[in-house]
């Protein structure tokens, strides 16, 4: 037995060498690296000397910072809330219908999901374009003025959020329907007999059952957009980038574009903290939730 | 429950279900509109009015993707990377899932809780390093380069621990009677059980790594070796201001993803249930 155990050690090793591997290469070490670069004045590739907490305290009178911070802060604002409750009143009508309409229905809402990035901001600028976009043929018909919408820093952040949430609301359209479905009929057919109204059985049945979803919606909504990039990126090509800054975005024009690798990887690390800190409070919060019930 | 009171439930009702299909195309519209946009020829694209279906219908911004652009190079580039992402992810995921499902070896909850507390960084931040890393490495501009950083996905490794803890514990001790070897015990008898699982997940993993952005943008360069996601929209003289061809190349760029998702559509909507549920 114990040579079997043995055995069985060295197999596991084996199994796992190569995960490992991986992991310390492009996980463990970029994370130490980003903290050790954040302490350095010093450019994207090539050697550095210590400053301390220098490129931090650059951060507080860092006019771009502020912007990317605040821009981060609205877009979520924005997208994740808003976002949540679009995806949740779409399953609540699909839920209601079955077999192949359900299935086609799903998959019209879930589609845009699927796409690229790439994609999703090529159908976008297009639908949306000034001079031939059809979103301003209807502007026209409606006889709002015609609005050069990523150029107009007003507009910029909402128009984002706006295809974000066309974007991604497939996902959390899933998951909301995983989440009815598991809401028992019985419970429905109960109130039906004490004849609830439909705003009532919503408000008293689905609604406190379906929370721990909505809950972890919110949660990877929430985490998901404080990273956001790629669409503000595309968007802002031809815009006005330094007023559409987000955090992603300006650890990116740091070091790619001003070679700035030190105060770049600062920017990064407080993202990172932000992160951490929203992903366990958010964790403590459930289980406190949990508890509670 | 009276007569008239069910009459009024299902007239609303009718009214929501109605109101549900009609966002549903509404939704999708883009795309639709997209699409029909690339089959227009260029001067019917900028019409300024509203046509739902092209007068001409022609293929020639295809045509033109097709052979005056890299986009056959983009293709393979993002076909290459992809199955190099699915293949080494599954396939480590699925070798680590194993061993802290089934096996026992010191550090084994440590490596577990490591694995679980890593869902939470987020590898944006570490694009700085990473890019220090491949450079230094020597792999800027080189598939590998593309490929190794998008190799974390700790939440596969859970979905295959998850998966291989629901097999019973007297397969493996039935196999260790028979002195089967290790690696035979996982090829033979836990591997068959869970193709569903690894059929779903490489066909998530594969939509995710095409769809990649910002890491394959960073990595590379050369517009010859651009993936398709980043080749559309960063070699800007290759289509020109022209809308339609723009948009047949996002035509072509979207088209692997949207098939790969009508195909396997339950398999797809299955494995990101699960990875959402994991993650929360």
């Amino acid at each position: 037995m114990l040579r079997n155990h043995k055995s069985e050690t060295i197999v596991a090793m084996i199994l796992i060498a190569p995960f490992i591997a991986i992991y310390g290469l492009i996980f463990i070490y970029p994370t130490v690296d980003m903290f050790l670069l954040s302490f350095q004045k010093a450019p994207l590739i090539g050697d550095g000397t210590w400053v301390g907490v220098d490129n931090y305290t650059r951060l507080a009178s860092d006019r771009r910072f502020d912007t990317a911070f605040w821009n981060t802060a609205y877009f979520v604002a924005l997208s994740v809330v808003p976002g949540t409750f679009v995806a949740l009143f779409i399953s609540l009508g699909i839920s209601r219908l079955s077999g192949r309409i359900q299935a086609l229905v799903l998959a019209l809402f879930f589609l845009p999901y699927i796409l690229p990035v790439s994609v999703v901001y090529r159908i976008w600028d297009w639908t949306l374009n000034f001079q031939f976009g059809i979103a301003m043929h209807v502007f026209d018909w409606l006889g709002f003025d015609r609005i050069p919408i990523f150029k107009i820093t007003g507009w910029f952040m909402p128009a984002v959020a706006f295809v974000t949430i066309w974007w991604t609301a497939g996902f959390s359209i899933l998951l909301f329907l995983a989440g009815l479905r598991a809401i028992p009929v019985e419970i429905y057919e109960a109130s039906s007999l004490d004849n609830a109204s439909r705003w009532q059985t919503f408000r008293k049945i689905t609604w406190p059952l379906l929370w721990p979803v909505t809950a972890l919606v919110l949660t990877i909504q929430l985490i998901s957009q404080l990273k956001i990039f790629d669409q503000v990126y595309l968007f802002s090509t031809g815009g006005r980038p330094n007023d559409n800054l987000v955090m992603v975005y300006y650890i990116f024009q740091r070091a790619f574009v001003n070679n700035h690798g030190g105060r770049a990887a600062a920017i990064a690390v407080v993202l990172f903290i932000i992160v951490i800190v929203v992903s366990v409070l958010n964790f403590q919060l459930m289980r406190f939730a949990g508890k509670k019930q | 429950m009276n007569a008239q009171n069910v009459g009024k439930i299902n007239f609303v009702g009718a009214l929501i279900t109605l109101a549900t299909i009609f966002a549903a195309i509404l939704w999708a519209f883009p795309i639709y509109w997209g699409i029909i946009s690339s089959l227009k020829p260029e001067d019917e694209v900028v019409r300024p009015y509203i046509e739902l279906w092209p007068d001409t219908l022609t293929f020639q911004h295809y045509w033109f993707a097709l052979t005056q652009t890299q986009i056959g190079r983009w293709y393979i580039n993002s076909i290459g990377t992809a199955v190099g992402v699915t293949f080494l992810t599954v396939t480590t995921s699925m070798f680590a899932g194993y061993a802290i499902s089934q096996l026992n070896f010191p550090f084994r909850r440590t490596l577990y809780w490591i694995i679980l507390a890593s869902f939470m960084v987020p590898t944006q931040v570490l694009i700085i390093n990473h890019f220090v890393l491949i450079a230094n490495l020597g792999l800027l501009n080189t598939w590998a380069g593309i490929i190794l950083p998008q190799l974390i996905h700790p939440v596969i490794i859970i979905i295959y621990k998850q998966f291989f803890d629901q097999v019973p514990k007297d397969f493996r001790e039935a196999a260790v009677m028979d002195n089967a070897g290790e690696f035979r015990i996982l090829f033979k008898v836990y591997m068959p059980l869970n193709w569903g699982v690894t059929t779903a997940v490489s066909i998530v993993t594969f939509i995710w790594s095409w769809n990649a952005f910002l890491w394959p943008f960073l990595a590379v360069t050369k517009t010859e070796l651009m993936t398709i996601t980043v080749g559309i929209t960063q070699v800007n003289d290759a289509f020109g201001v022209y809308y339609a061809r723009q948009l047949s190349a996002a035509v072509l760029a979207g088209f692997p993803v949207a098939l790969a998702y009508l195909l396997f559509q339950r398999k797809v909507t299955e494995a990101i249930t699960l990875s959402a549920g994991i993650k929360g």
